[in-house]
């Protein structure tokens, strides 16, 4: 029964966004109240009968409910309950019905929280929302209906996949989508303005914190699943230039411009044609991700159910999309003035750099992604884009920009002194530049990339720092002068402090886990050592556990550092029962600055097995850097002016003339 | 500057920035681009010694064999037509199995043996490459109901 009300709901859900898509912008272009104010109802109903829609399956995989198909297939009465849960969306059906849950709340959330906004852009930033509704809640219903049943009904389920029941990969996808479908927010709000034809600061500042918000929330996202790809893959890394990592990187490069030129608008009036170009960029580059991981064109060591069908409705939905957005784009961008110029060295003309370099960086990132693609339509032969071609494109364009970085803060807004900046940044340029000399100097294997890199680490926190430092005052009037500095100080601006100063952490981890990195590969029996970065790793043997859902094989091995045993790892091989399908547990023992890293190989016939060991400096500062990547966007997404009452919007209109003709 | 001039110096940051993007994707298209081969292409084409190159194919049934040092293994990839020797010294991934696709990057020796880098098996029980999967689709031996295991019969 509950599946019924579930696939009612849905119905129910794409009705509603349906009426959604129409009734507010009609209601905006007739300047009629109470179709504009009809279109929040709407967008809080369809969040409703999504939100019954996904509590109907979730009842379903709780309690195993296997006359649904979706449920035999991916769920097992043995399963925990945790992964009873995450297992709606560890599928292709269930996933999507999430992703529209996500959109609905997003959509809804316009309503709720947008009180501020102008009506007629509101009910427009809404009526565009519906029609996004419409396309996914069609393409569930139409070709990946979660509720269907089957007959008859299966004793048990056949199992989630192993490797998705684990804490790591269970909230990736929530998060991924968070980020994902609220780039649609700043998408709906490009398009609402060019239908009003008026992009003013207001409009800067009501895009921004939902660009933020999703902002974080991808970064979180992007975050968790190269830690899962690090602790569960067993190989020891953690990104791997896929395709299916690169749709997810792709709308953060661009998003993360838009989050920047956003400022300008609000700031300065101006980039704002552009500003427009980039959210409707950054929710395009979000569904081309969305494409490429459903339909399988791309090969990927991640996907899951891929279906060439659904591929080709989803490209439907992005052709429509991306084409209906560049073409209104085309026509009305034109009246969308600027508010003037500026000089090059100013806080905006920084941020145009940082913008240009975001947008060619995801450029290279998207070509190399669909390359292959374009090679094999030519029937020029199968070929992959390794990370070769991706850290010899991407790495080049982002020095520049990470040297640009450090000093943007300086720059006052209009026109600056760049004298006056580079002067604060002695002390930290000298340390950088010293930093990378005693890497140069000491370190033989790969010393340019490690100098490199470091240094930009080194600069970026730095820079980071020194900047709140001279906001604060700090060492030239007292302290409690500078307490009381920093408790005034906007949220923005330590959002940015925090954000870039994480910036530099990440980079710091992911050269340091890169060049540093230690491998031993090794045959060992019970009583072998191993030698790795000045641990000595013995191999004590093995031991089998059982587990409800799987049987494992652990082996047990002691660390000794300077004659010290200081830790036990305990590395296992699953064999998860439903599925007979193996998996590897990497252990891993962190002191945040350095992981050691061990798997657990397979036996030969004389009782050995091969063991990988890794050493990975600094790795462990990527993940924590992207956590305060995230609460930067939080701490930012609480400035006061986020909260506060709209600015007056300018009077100026261009809208009337046109709509006039 | 006059704001023409300046708005020109914007657009000339762009232009560099973007012809440096287009200069550093053709270098880096030279050798960030490996090709994708089944043990018949590798016939036909000849594909030399040395030049890396990403395997494709099933592994064989019967011919996973673990080499004296404990670490080596190795296994023959077939397409149904044609098969390779392939060694890797390393971890197999979990999911590598005999009859199940797999991918493998590396180099031919001048023996004619595939020396693997990297051995990919995707982290899904029905997984075939889908190159391969093409492929075979196009040579005519790709049953739909084999549950992804088009070939039982496999000549080495």
């Amino acid at each position: 029964m509950t599946a019924e009300i579930g696939h009612f709901a849905l119905i129910v859900a794409a009705v509603l966004s349906l009426g959604q898509s129409v009734l507010p912008l009609i209601g905006a272009s007739r300047r009629h109240g109470g179709l504009m104010a009809l279109g929040g109802t709407l967008a809080t109903g369809q969040f409703v009968f999504v939100l019954i829609a996904f509590g109907a399956l979730t009842w379903a995989y709780l309690v195993s409910d296997f006359s649904v198909a979706n449920v035999a297939q991916n769920s097992h009465s043995k399963k925990p309950s945790l992964y009873k849960i995450t297992g709606v969306w560890g599928n292709h059906e269930g996933s999507m019905v999430l992703w529209c849950l996500i959109l609905a709340l997003f959509g809804a959330s316009v309503a709720w929280f947008g009180s501020n906004v102008a009506p007629s852009l509101r009910a427009r930033v809404i009526g565009i929302q519906g029609m996004i509704g419409v396309g996914f809640l069609a393409f569930v219903l139409l070709t990946s209906n979660p509720f269907d049943r089957v007959n008859p009904v299966p004793l048990d389920g056949q199992g989630l996949n192993p490797i998705l029941q684990d804490p790591g990969l269970a909230f990736h996808p929530p998060l991924l989508y968070l980020g994902y479908v609220g780039f649609s927010v700043t998408f709906s709000f490009a398009i609402a303005a060019l239908l009003e034809g008026r992009v003013d600061a207001s409009w800067g500042r009501w895009v921004r914190p939902w660009a933020l918000a999703a902002w974080s929330f991808l970064t979180l996202g992007i975050a968790l699943g190269s830690w899962w790809a690090y602790y569960e893959l067993g190989w020891g890394g953690f990104w791997f230039w896929d395709p299916v990592e690169n749709a997810s990187f792709m709308p953060w490069l661009v998003g993360t411009a838009l989050l920047h030129s956003a400022v300008v608008v609000e700031r300065r009036d101006a980039l704002k044609s552009w500003s427009v170009l980039l959210a409707i960029l950054t929710f395009s580059l979000s569904l081309l991700g969305t494409f490429l991981v459903r339909s399988g064109v791309l090969t990927s060591v991640h996907t899951f159910a891929t279906d060439p069908e659904r591929g080709l409705f989803i490209l439907g939905i992005l052709i429509l999309t991306i084409g209906g957005a560049l073409a209104l784009y085309a026509w009305r961008a034109p009246i969308l003035k600027g508010g003037g110029l500026f000089r090059p060295i100013s806080r905006e003309g920084s941020l145009i750099l940082n913008n240009l370099m975001l947008t060619i960086a995801a450029l290279t990132v998207l070509f190399g992604t669909l390359y292959p693609l374009i090679i094999d339509g030519l029937g020029l032969g199968k070929i992959s884009v390794g990370p070769p071609y991706f850290n010899a494109t991407f790495i080049p364009l982002m020095v520049p920009m990470m040297i640009a970085m450090g000093i943007a803060p300086f720059l006052p807004w209009k026109r600056a002194d760049f004298g006056a900046a580079i002067s604060q940044l002695t002390f930290v340029g000298l340390v950088t530049i010293l930093v990378a000399a005693v890497i140069l100097y000491l370190e033989d294997r790969s010393s340019f990339l490690a100098a490199l890199g470091i240094g930009l680490a080194v600069w970026l926190v730095g820079a980071s720092l020194r900047e709140l430092a001279s906001r604060l005052n700090l060492f030239r009037g007292s302290l409690g002068a500078s307490l009381r500095r920093a408790a005034g100080l906007p949220r923005g601006a330590w959002g940015m402090t925090i954000s870039h100063a994480a910036a530099g952490m990440m980079v710091a981890g992911i050269t340091a886990s890169g060049v540093w990195q230690t491998e031993v590969v090794r045959y060992m029996k019970a009583g072998d050592r191993a030698d790795v970065a000045g641990y000595s790793i013995t191999f004590k043997g093995v031991h089998q556990l059982r587990s409800s859902n799987y049987l494992a094989r652990q082996g047990i091995f002691a660390v000794v550092q300077d004659g010290v045993n200081i830790a036990t790892l305990r590395p296992e091989k699953r064999i998860y029962l439903p599925q007979r399908m193996p998996t590897t547990e990497a252990a891993i023992r962190t002191n945040l600055l350095a992981d050691l890293y061990v798997v657990l190989g397979d036996p030969n016939n004389e009782g050995g097995y091969a063991v990988r060991l890794y050493h990975n400096p600094l790795v462990a500062w990527i993940w924590i850097g992207a956590i305060l990547m995230f609460l930067g966007g939080v701490v930012s997404l609480t400035d006061r002016r986020h909260r506060v009452g709209a600015p007056r919007r300018s009077t100026r209109s261009i809208a009337a003339p046109l709509a006039k003709a | 500057m006059r704001p023409k001039r300046r708005r020109m110096a914007f657009l000339g940051l762009g232009l560099v920035l973007l012809a440096t993007a287009v200069g550093l994707v053709l270098a880096a298209l030279g050798d960030g681009v490996t090709f994708f081969f089944t043990p018949s292409k590798v016939a036909e084409k000849k594909v030399p010694a040395g030049q890396q190159f990403r395997l494709g194919g099933l592994v064989a049934q019967g011919s996973r064999k673990m080499l004296k040092d404990g670490l080596t293994v190795s296994f023959r990839v077939t397409d149904c037509i044609k098969s390779l020797p392939v060694v890797y010294t390393g971890v197999l991934p979990d999911l590598f199995r005999e009859g199940q696709g797999v991918v493998a990057i590396g180099r031919l020796e001048p023996s004619g043996v595939f020396r693997a880098e990297t051995v990919l098996a995707k982290h899904d029980e029905n997984y075939m490459p889908k190159d391969l999967a093409d492929q075979l689709k196009e040579q005519g031996k790709w049953h739909e109901d084999g549950g992804g295991k088009p070939c039982p019969e496999t000549e080495t």
